[in-house]
């Protein structure tokens, strides 16, 4: 049965407009879905949809279904026993997300103190060996400390042990390595990966690092301008990608994971990614696209067999009307 | 911790020191010798100057500050120059009007503060919260002496239920209690709609914080999470604040205990300064500039025990 099923999410700002516009998703028990798009596309948001936590100036509409039960209908009573219990989230900037003045520990321990009745002293010591768990160095020294005392790296695995504390149904994780030095983002990964399969819990994990996805996930969500563009088997997408923007991040990224190209310049893809509203009308990455022609004024719907679907009119795999194949 | 104690100790003396000189040479070269004041214009130029020679104000301006830092080393404000009482007692006692009436202003200030800053900060951006945040900017833009007058007519005059000026004492505690209520309201009143603004600027801040998210990502209500993660975190710029509103209330003091009539240690500085009783103006000026700076350091204490972070960099 799907675990969680995102209908129809919209999410607008005060002025009405749509900065996530119509995105579905489904993430099955146990399964590892990517959310892979540059920044300003809308993936952040889905997720914090998702949790009920987006900030109180944007409307979200639609449905998010957990099981049977549709979130977005449920109490927000509810919602606060499913947060940090079956449906946990790992934030982008751990300096941010952790309390400066409270100690580690405390804040490890509070979930379980808030979803399982633990007392101060049995939470104290649940959230040490959730430190342990996570591979900090001297976990009980690590709980008295504060957040500034920790490495960015330190700080992450204190989120995800927040994450996992209460053995989640599907962990959220947002771009959980960007703001991390590149020699520690490699061992955080593993450590997430591990941890998501120790608790068989589901991870949507949002990233714009394709080679993490290639390796972490099974499906790949790709989103552009609020929308879902291409969805698909990781195996599948990243190999032979249908959607031009799939295709132009898989590029970049291939470039940087690679060793630099002869010519020094590294791929980019053409323009950058308009200010919300500034999108075109019809397809929102026409005015960036190779493949462009008149049909992408209309906006394209996300079609294909069960397993893979884009929302292109001319996928890769088709050539494009009046040029030759690519 | 404790090499810091010792800065932060050592400035506050070093200042002091500066605020004693500055305080002193202000009123030492005012025109008009405290002798010829109290004689009046009709004394005869030798009367001032025996006058003068008995009160010490003959000697070199260097001697006389010698003498007068010397003795409030000693804890020895001298005796006035008109009345010949000493000095200490008489500001003791109106500090036991004036403290009192200070710290009441102060709860009253937090009283309105807490609740008006926190609902314009939970009702941010609807109707209730701008009322909120409306309601501060018209306690801000009363003048306290016009709030106080006010108070007056009303409480006092149409509906006599507080007394509008004087001080029984504290021999009867429900009357000194009663009159030092319209005076304390009109001073929080003003000092809590300041303080009402930096309540809503910080709890605004603490709502909008990434770690308040994580709290209610645990599972925490938004109330909640405000309560636990956001209100310490809060504290830190309101101590501050209330640190620089408590030095204010006590210069707002001065005014309110006119206004009532009240014998607080204002009413003996306007008195001092009306006479031109130099020495008792001198100690009560150095008395406040010590009690602001010592409210100062236990400002820049409280962040030690809020904020680890400042903590760790007061060790290094």
């Amino acid at each position: 049965m799907t675990l969680l099923s995102v209908r129809d999410l919209t999410v607008s700002a005060p002025g009405g407009l749509a900065l996530v516009d119509g995105v579905s998703l489904d993430i099955e028990k146990g399964e590892r879905v990517g959310l892979i798009g540059e920044s300003g596309s809308g993936k952040s948001l889905t997720a914090l949809a998702v949790m009920g936590l987006l900030g109180e100036e944007l409307k979200a509409t639609g449905h998010v279904f957990f099981g049977n039960e549709d979130l977005f209908a449920a109490s927000e009573r509810r919602r606060c026993q499913l947060r940090g219990d079956a449906i946990s989230m790992i934030f982008q900037e751990p300096m941010m997300a952790l309390n400066p003045t409270m100690r580690v520990g405390k804040q490890v321990g509070e979930t379980l103190r808030i979803h399982r009745g633990l007392g101060r002293r049995a939470a104290a010591r649940a959230a040490v060996d959730l430190l342990g768990r996570v591979e900090l160095p001297d976990p009980q020294r690590c709980a008295m400390m504060y957040p500034h005392e920790l490495s960015g790296g330190q700080r992450q695995r204190v989120m995800m042990a927040i994450a996992i504390s209460c053995d989640p149904d599907v962990v959220l994780a947002d771009e959980p390595t960007t703001a991390l030095d590149v020699t520690v983002q490699r061992r955080v990964l593993e450590l997430l990966d591990r941890l998501v399969a120790e608790e068989h819990c589901a991870l949507l994990l949002i990233t714009h690092d394709l080679a993490v996805v290639s390796e972490m996930c099974d499906r790949v969500v790709t989103m552009y301008g609020g929308r879902v563009v291409e969805v698909g088997p990781a195996a599948r997408m990243l190999t032979s990608p249908a959607h031009p923007y799939t295709e132009a991040l898989l590029e970049t990224s291939l470039a940087v994971s690679v060793d630099a190209p002869s010519d020094g310049v590294l791929p980019a893809i053409a323009g950058s990614v308009p200010a919300a509203g500034a999108f075109p009308t019809g397809c929102p990455f026409r005015d960036r696209c190779p493949r462009r022609t008149e049909a992408c004024e209309v906006t394209p719907p996300l079609a294909g067999d069960g397993t893979h679907a884009v929302a292109c009119w001319w996928p890769i795999a088709q050539p494009v009307a009046g040029t030759s194949t690519r | 911790m404790i090499s810091y104690l010792a800065r932060r100790v050592a400035i506050v003396l070093v200042s002091l020191f500066g605020a004693s000189v500055v305080v002193f040479a202000v009123l030492g070269i005012l025109p008009g010798s405290p002798a010829q004041v109290i004689l009046g214009t009709q004394a005869t130029p030798q009367a001032v100057r025996q006058l003068s020679a008995q009160l010490g104000t003959n000697k070199p301006l260097w001697v006389q500050y010698l003498h007068w830092a010397h003795g409030l080393l000693l804890g020895q404000l001298g005796r006035s120059y008109v009345s010949q009482q000493p000095i200490g007692p008489q500001i003791a006692r109106a500090l036991t009007v004036t403290g009192p009436l200070v710290l009441f202003a102060l709860v009253i200030g937090a009283l309105v503060a807490l609740p008006l800053g926190l609902g314009a900060a939970l009702y941010n951006g609807k109707v209730s919260g701008t009322f909120l945040g409306a309601l501060s900017q018209v306690g801000i833009a009363v003048p306290t002496f016009v709030g106080g007058i006010l108070l007056i007519i009303v409480f006092a005059v149409a509906l006599p239920v507080f007394p509008s000026s004087g001080f029984p004492g504290w021999s009867q505690p429900g009357q000194a209690l009663r009159s030092l209520v319209l005076p304390a309201i009109t001073l929080g009143l003003v000092e809590g709609a300041i303080l009402s603004r930096y309540v809503r600027a910080s709890v605004l801040d603490q709502l909008h914080s990434d770690y308040l998210r994580t709290a209610r990502s645990k599972g925490l209500s938004r109330a909640q999470a405000l309560w636990h993660h956001g209100m310490r975190n809060a504290m830190v710029p309101l101590v501050t604040v209330l640190g620089l509103e408590l030095a204010a209330l006590i210069v707002g003091a001065i005014i309110v205990e006119n206004v009532f009539s009240l014998p607080g240690v204002g009413q003996l500085l306007l008195n001092a300064v009306d006479n031109r009783d130099l020495l008792v103006v001198q100690d009560i000026v150095i008395l406040v500039a010590a009690v602001v700076l010592v409210i100062n350091l236990l400002v820049d204490l409280s962040y030690h025990l809020l904020d680890p972070r400042v903590r760790d960099e007061g060790q290094r």
